[in-house]
């Protein structure tokens, strides 16, 4: 094999993907060419140093296994009521779910109502994506109060001894699930601010359903120092408080063609 | 004396939660370790350990007890990756060739004027230049990449799995390793030198 071979010959050769009669051909070529030879010991050590780096990958943390099973735990549980776990908590779900009871009601007053044009713009008013924004906000709205609530309880207890976090323990463990959920839907919507915040949100919240019930004073302490150094209670207050002034311009919207659909 | 996987898995199929746990304590930083190469983000690498485990578990009445339960749940964290990638938008632009010389020759000024070799050597800092050349593949190049390079699965098999033709996940690999070869390339000359 007279002619030299191409940087992707030398990628194949590697990973041994050549065909024989190409490998057969690329091994004669590299044992007589310098040049080539020189340019597949430079592919071998960059190729070596990337091995090395996956070797030196840093450690997680101690805690990863118990952060890991606090995530999952009440998804398996919910796995075991298959009916259910169609519905709970799913906004998408929800959302879809609603949107068709609404469809049906629609039908079935257009259906009585059907001589009465006059109604149109009310059917309009409850089309499934404006329902479906309405549940979201409402939703939503709802878990950020409720984790709002486990913070307020985390950073105003007493860190003189020792505290009794069972409660916010079990309220974090219903609320790891849901955050996931809007958390992923808020990613592929493509809403960033509200992805991050919930991504934060949910860190705080894993590690609060894997502490134990009773938390050290320095344990607590570690934890306040989270929430306070994210500002992430006054995050969730600040997104709280938009999504309710959402509701509010939505519901007024709605309070508004309903008037207009009824004059 | 901790029982072997097989054991462990048939009380998990008999709804023992905790036999569960001890298998997502066995296997979860492996699971994460081929989420985050794969994914190149750890928080994808986490959603993916979680349904990962999720899928699974759902799963477990099928795992045949005489398999290998880290190399099935390695290939439900291959295929929850894959799911996970094609859902998100393409970034196919990752850094281009050009960036990636410039930070390597940077790089290399910047080393040969202040570091030992063996400072050089520090696991950290290669860890550090890996992690950012990777950073410069687009999804595709990675998964492709990482599959071969760390899986060691063939072509072929790639790209039946990335659901690619399979020149164009030869093409993947051949410009991740492209990338790679240039980010990298002036770090191991500096080595040498040093």
């Amino acid at each position: 094999m007279n002619t030299h071979l191409t940087e992707d010959d030398l990628v194949l050769h590697y990973y041994g993907e050549m065909s024989d009669a190409d490998e057969a051909r690329a091994v004669g070529h590299l044992s007589a060419c310098t040049d080539c030879h020189a340019g597949y010991r430079r592919l071998q050590r960059v190729l070596a140093v990337v091995d090395e780096a996956a070797a030196a990958a840093p450690e997680l943390p101690v805690h990863f296994e118990r952060t890991v099973w606090a995530r999952l735990e009440p998804e398996l549980r919910r796995d075991k009521s298959p009916w259910l776990k169609w519905l709970v908590l799913s906004p998408s779900r929800l959302a879809w779910a609603a949107a068709v009871i609404v469809l049906v009601a629609a039908a079935f007053y257009a259906g009585r109502l059907s001589p009465r044009p006059a109604d149109a713009p009310a059917q309009a008013s409850a089309a499934p994506g404006v329902v479906r924004e309405r549940i979201l906000l409402m939703d939503l709205g709802d878990h950020l109060e409720r984790s709002q609530m486990v913070l307020v309880g985390i950073v105003t207890a007493d860190g003189d001894t020792a505290f009794d976090a069972s409660m916010e323990r079990a309220e974090a463990e219903q609320l790891v699930f849901a955050n996931r959920l809007y958390r992923q839907t808020a990613v592929s919507t493509g809403d960033r601010t509200i992805a991050a915040l919930l991504d934060e949100l949910e860190r705080v919240l894993v590690d609060v359903a894997a502490s134990p019930e009773r938390l050290s004073a320095e344990r607590l302490a570690e934890v306040q120092r989270r929430i306070d150094s994210q500002g992430l209670l006054f995050k969730v207050r600040v997104l709280s408080s938009e999504l309710r002034e959402r509701q509010k311009t939505a519901f007024r919207e709605r309070a508004g063609q309903s008037g207009r659909a009824s004059l | 004396m901790p029982q072997t996987d097989a054991a462990t898995v048939a009380l998990a199929r008999d709804g023992d939660s905790e036999a569960f746990r001890a298998l997502v304590e066995r296997h979860g930083r492996a699971v994460f370790r081929l989420a985050h190469r794969m994914t190149g983000n750890a928080q994808d690498a986490e959603d993916v350990v979680q349904e990962t485990f999720l899928k699974a578990y759902k799963q477990l009445g099928r795992f045949e007890s005489r398999a290998n339960f880290g190399t099935w749940l390695h290939r439900i964290a291959v295929n929850c990756s894959i799911d996970l990638i094609r859902s998100r938008p393409h970034r196919e632009s990752g850094h281009d060739a050009d960036d990636l010389e410039h930070f390597g020759a940077v790089s290399e000024v910047h080393e040969s004027g202040q570091k030992t070799p063996e400072r050089l050597m520090l696991s950290t800092e290669v860890y550090e230049r890996v992690t950012s050349a990777m950073g410069g593949l687009s999804q595709m190049e990675r998964a492709a990449f990482v599959l071969r390079h760390f899986e060691g699965q063939s072509i072929d098999d790639i790209s039946r799995s990335l659901g690619l033709k399979v020149n164009a996940t030869k093409h993947s690999i051949f410009r991740a390793v492209r990338k790679m070869r240039t980010a990298l390339e002036p770090f191991v000359a500096a080595d040498e030198r040093g």
